[in-house]
């Protein structure tokens, strides 16, 4: 099998396929490290107000690791906070890229879908390049796609879960309906659901609190990175149909006969 | 009187955008920040000229760790 081809955003080549979300960590030395170990290429961060006493920059740190800056629109539950959201995160990181999440439950924190397509359309009109934090709907995907999102986010369970993949059969389905990449968001609890993810063919992970929650976010990270790679090298090499009944794998030609 | 990221703050009239951010230690050398006045993104190269009314509503922003 020869190398495998950069995955492609909006154009833009990337080599890893895992994203990184800068949430939760204990400390910026701590994130840098994580970040550093999980080898993206690609990393969310969030707006919120300024506090003059604030120590530390989350920029100055983020530079410093050369990661793609991927605002994201967290915290906002109509079109219109989210598309404001997306155009002040332009305004201070000089991107037109944007993670979208409108959403629609304080509990779930699940995405709000006709909220979630009005933002969009309002934020691709206005040139922004929109990855939208979706369900796991391939219907909802396909008109994600249709509005002009450069890649679709559906979630394998809420935000922070940690309870991976819940319906795998319908990400399989989200990655025959759209063309775009497909990036696996939200329920990632450990390095299987990052493989299984790859495995059912979404084109990257985006992790988050599995990371920076762990006990060594560090080695999780690391764990990650191997996890997305295993589970995109299993993808392309094709794996066996499930049987119910088992079927040897050695020969029975030439069986010896014992007794 | 306006009002800087929820916090009222007393201005002279005909105060700046830019008078009111400074307040808060921003300036428009200040990386990765935005500036919204009543729901509205204010570039940073207009912050100087933009006179805030009475009761103004001013969200300063930044990067801040997120998912």
């Amino acid at each position: 099998m020869g190398e495998d081809e950069p995955l492609l955003i909006a154009r833009q080549p990337l080599q890893s396929r895992l994203i990184s979300g800068t949430g939760g960590f204990a400390s910026l030395e701590l994130m840098a490290q994580a970040l550093a170990a999980s080898g993206s290429e690609i990393a969310t961060v969030a707006l919120r107000r300024i506090d003059p006493a604030a120590r530390g920059s989350l920029l100055d740190v983020l530079t410093e690791a050369g990661v793609r800056l991927l605002p994201n629109t967290a915290g906002c539950h109509t079109a219109r906070d989210a598309v404001i959201t997306a155009k002040m995160a332009r305004e201070a990181f000089g991107t037109d890229w944007v993670k979208l999440e409108v959403i629609g439950d304080t509990e779930t924190l699940l995405p709000d879908a006709p909220e979630l397509l009005r933002a969009a359309e309002e934020l691709i009109a206005d040139s922004f390049t929109v990855l939208p934090y979706t369900t796991d709907d391939p219907v909802l995907a396909r008109r994600l796609e249709d509005l002009g999102c450069a890649a679709v986010m559906p979630l394998g369970s809420p935000i922070g879960s940690g309870m991976g993949i819940r319906n795998p059969y319908n990400l399989a389905l989200i990655r025959e309906a759209v063309r775009v990449p497909v990036i696996l968001d939200a329920g990632i609890g450990s390095a299987s659901d990052a493989s299984l993810a790859m495995e059912l063919g979404c084109d990257a992970v985006m992790v988050a609190s599995a990371i920076s929650r762990a006990q060594d976010p560090v080695t999780m990270a690391l764990a990650m990175r191997h996890a997305v790679h295993a589970g995109r090298l299993a993808h392309r090499a094709g794996r066996i149909p499930r049987r119910l009944h088992a079927q040897a794998s050695t020969p029975e030609e030439g069986l010896a006969q014992l007794g | 009187m306006i009002v800087l990221n929820g916090d009222a703050m007393q201005l002279p009239a005909g105060s700046s955008l830019l008078d009111a951010l400074a307040q808060i230690g921003i300036t428009p050398q200040s990386r990765g920040v935005a500036v919204a006045v009543d729901g509205e993104v204010v570039p940073r190269t207009h912050w100087e000229a933009y006179s805030l009314h009475d009761g103004a509503r001013v969200e300063a922003l930044t990067a801040t760790q997120g998912g």
